[in-house]
């Protein structure tokens, strides 16, 4: 078995390595560049009962070491997507998570169920945690109850495991992601974006036309490994981490925090080939560092002993 | 589309806070088409984080050299402002579709209106057209004199009018004024420029062939995150991508 191979509920992957939704659309674009069968996993971009136009442009705004963004779930919706992006990726040998959104819980249900048939999705990523909707999206993510029922009305209909995106909006994450698992999620993936505002010198003006926005990059990393290093001691489900990685060391703090596979985004649109980097990087790293497999790094911070969180080996 | 580490072989001031730079490297064998756009890593860190894009304003393939001409803004092209000569720059493309040359034929003219910063990109438009044997009138608005570039090399391709918003050399006025003070006739038009320029090209010329190249903040550059998107016309969800769609758009594609 590769040293990188890591099984996760729904997903066997080659590589714990892989891009997160929304930064990497439905793959089309970075096919251009690099075989996608290399990924471990791909994070699709959120998908939505109807097709969404999003917000008002300008949509992104720079910060030190991040970004802004409020895109507002744009995508083509639930039928284009299973007809026309999921059926073109299934031509490469790469499970789907298919990342999912909606304003009402019988929308997350009816995307659930039809999107979970897809031959190729593997699982689902509830996004509760999108700060850019004004309906929806936030809301499931902060009110430990709501994410709660919300989890459990998609377990009974999706045909494939359930992963929850935690947002990092929120003052308890630990007490979020406990009710989460209650509720019967096969895993967690976080963190989402943290909220934030820039606003124009010249003109007074909030950059972002939804004024506020969600916070990406190296410069929300710390946050991550924080919230993932507590929430990782708190559940016995596995954790995807994401936040500012854009380096094989990155990942590797992740793994060490508690992450047993972990996604990136905002660093593809610095360099578009990251992705394969990092996955051709942790051998390198896990030699230098004594390592024989990438599961003995697992939640390395708080287990001194070896991995007692799925690793799945 | 690649990724590249091009050098660094020429960069110099051409007026206040405009640089022009020249890149060599294999990358300019892939790229063709003018109004196609790279987009520059400017920090070797995470700060500034994101790529910038720039125009392509001149494509060289013999020499394998391409010309960009940039306004020194912000943090990211102040940064870029200080590569030196022999330097490297991490520069992905070329991105997008360009000014489509079929619009026009040999014998007839092309009107090529500039703003600002919008003037690049028709540069290399302008040499493509003459080449094809097309009549080639350029017209190009700056805020004041002292930011006015390229006058030199437009003018050996073709008429060339420019215009000042503060009136301190050639027209005083907008590229509008221009073009309706001399009553220029054309069969293509094509622009690039800033968006109330842009709109009043549109309002001006409802019935005529008239190409727009537009600006928008970017993420991925590449189609991939939807930061850059613009609506279509009497649709609700239908949408463009500046970066992948664009920058360049048949007037009426796209709401300005
Ligand atoms: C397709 C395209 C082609 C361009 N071609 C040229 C060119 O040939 N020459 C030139 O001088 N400029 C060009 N621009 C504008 C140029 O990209 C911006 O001036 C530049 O990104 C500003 O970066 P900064 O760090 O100096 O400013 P900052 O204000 O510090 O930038 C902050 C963020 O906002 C973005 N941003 C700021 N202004 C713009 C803008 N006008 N358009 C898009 N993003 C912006 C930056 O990319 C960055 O992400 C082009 C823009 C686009 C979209
Ligand atoms: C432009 C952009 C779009 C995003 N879209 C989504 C989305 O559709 N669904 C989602 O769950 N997360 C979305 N995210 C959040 C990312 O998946 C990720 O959780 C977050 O950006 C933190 O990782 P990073 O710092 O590596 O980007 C988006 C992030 C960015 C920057
Ligand atoms: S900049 Fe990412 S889609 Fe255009």
């Amino acid at each position: 078995m590769s040293r990188l191979a890591v099984e996760l509920p729904g997903l066997s992957l080659k590589n714990p390595v892989m891009p997160a939704s929304g930064c990497f659309g439905f793959g089309r674009e970075y096919a251009k560049l690099y075989d996608l069968s290399q990924l471990g996993a791909i994070m699709i971009k959120a998908t939505t009962r109807e097709p969404r136009f999003g917000n008002p442009t300008p949509r992104v705004a720079e910060t030190p070491s991040g970004m802004l963004n409020a895109i507002g779930l744009q995508n083509p919706g639930l039928e284009k997507v299973i007809e026309e992006e999921l059926s073109w990726l299934a031509q490469y040998d790469v499970p789907i998570i298919a990342n999912i959104a909606g304003s009402t819980m019988e929308d997350y249900v009816e995307v659930a169920k039809r999107i979970s048939q897809a031959p190729n999705v593997h699982a689902l990523e509830l996004n509760i945690s999108c700060p850019n909707v004004k309906k929806g999206g936030i809301a499931f993510g902060t009110v430990p109850e709501v994410a709660a029922e919300l989890t459990r009305l998609v377990k009974q209909v999706s045909a494939v495991p359930v992963y929850v995106k935690l947002s990092p909006n929120v003052t308890n994450i630990v007490e979020m992601a406990k009710a989460i698992e209650a509720a019967g999620a096969d895993g967690l993936t976080m963190i989402n974006t943290l909220l934030g505002m820039r606003i124009d010198i010249k003109t007074a003006e909030p950059i972002l036309a939804n004024r506020t926005g969600g916070l990406s990059g190296p410069a929300i990393k710390p946050i991550a490994i924080r919230m993932i290093y507590e929430v990782s001691q708190a559940v016995s489900i596995p954790i995807i981490g994401m936040g500012g990685i854009a380096t094989a060391e990155d990942a590797l703090e992740f793994f060490y925090a508690g992450a047993s596979a972990v996604a990136i985004g905002t660093a593809n649109f610095v360099d578009p080939f990251v992705c394969p980097t990092i996955v051709a990087e942790l051998p390198v790293l896990l030699d230098e560092l004594g390592f024989d497999h990438i599961s003995q790094c697992i939640g390395r911070s708080w287990n001194k002993g070896g991995p007692t969180v799925y690793c799945g080996t | 589309m690649k990724v590249e580490k091009m050098t660094i072989v020429y960069h110099e001031p051409i007026a206040r806070n405009i640089y022009q730079l020249i890149l060599g490297g294999t990358l300019v064998q892939e790229m063709n088409e003018a109004g196609q756009f790279v987009h520059v890593k400017v920090g070797e860190r995470t700060d500034p984080l994101l790529r910038r894009p720039l125009s392509l304003c001149d494509i060289n393939k013999e020499a394998s050299e391409c010309t960009i001409i940039y306004r020194k803004e912000g943090a990211g092209t102040a940064l870029l402002s200080e590569k030196k000569k022999g330097e490297v720059i991490d520069v992905l493309g070329p991105l997008g579709n360009g000014f489509p040359l079929e619009a026009v034929q040999a014998g007839q003219r092309a009107l090529l209106v500039g703003g600002g910063i919008g003037v690049p990109p028709l540069y290399e438009l302008a040499k493509q057209l003459v080449k094809k044997g097309v009549t080639v009138t350029s017209i190009l608005g700056f805020q004041t004199q002292d930011v006015i570039f390229y006058e030199r090399e437009f003018a050996s391709l073709g008429e060339i009018y420019i215009a000042t918003a503060d009136g301190s050399y050639g027209t005083k006025g907008f590229v509008t004024d221009v073009i309706g003070g001399r009553g220029l006739s054309f069969d293509v038009l094509y622009a690039c420029g800033p968006k109330p320029m842009l709109k009043a090209l549109e309002q001006k010329f409802p019935d005529k062939e008239v190409y727009l190249s537009l600006e928008e903040r970017m993420g991925c550059g590449i189609g991939a995150c939807f930061a850059c998107v613009c609506r279509v016309p009497n649709n609700e969800t239908a949408y463009k991508k500046v970066c992948s769609d664009g920058p360049v758009f048949k007037v009426g594609e796209v709401v300005l």
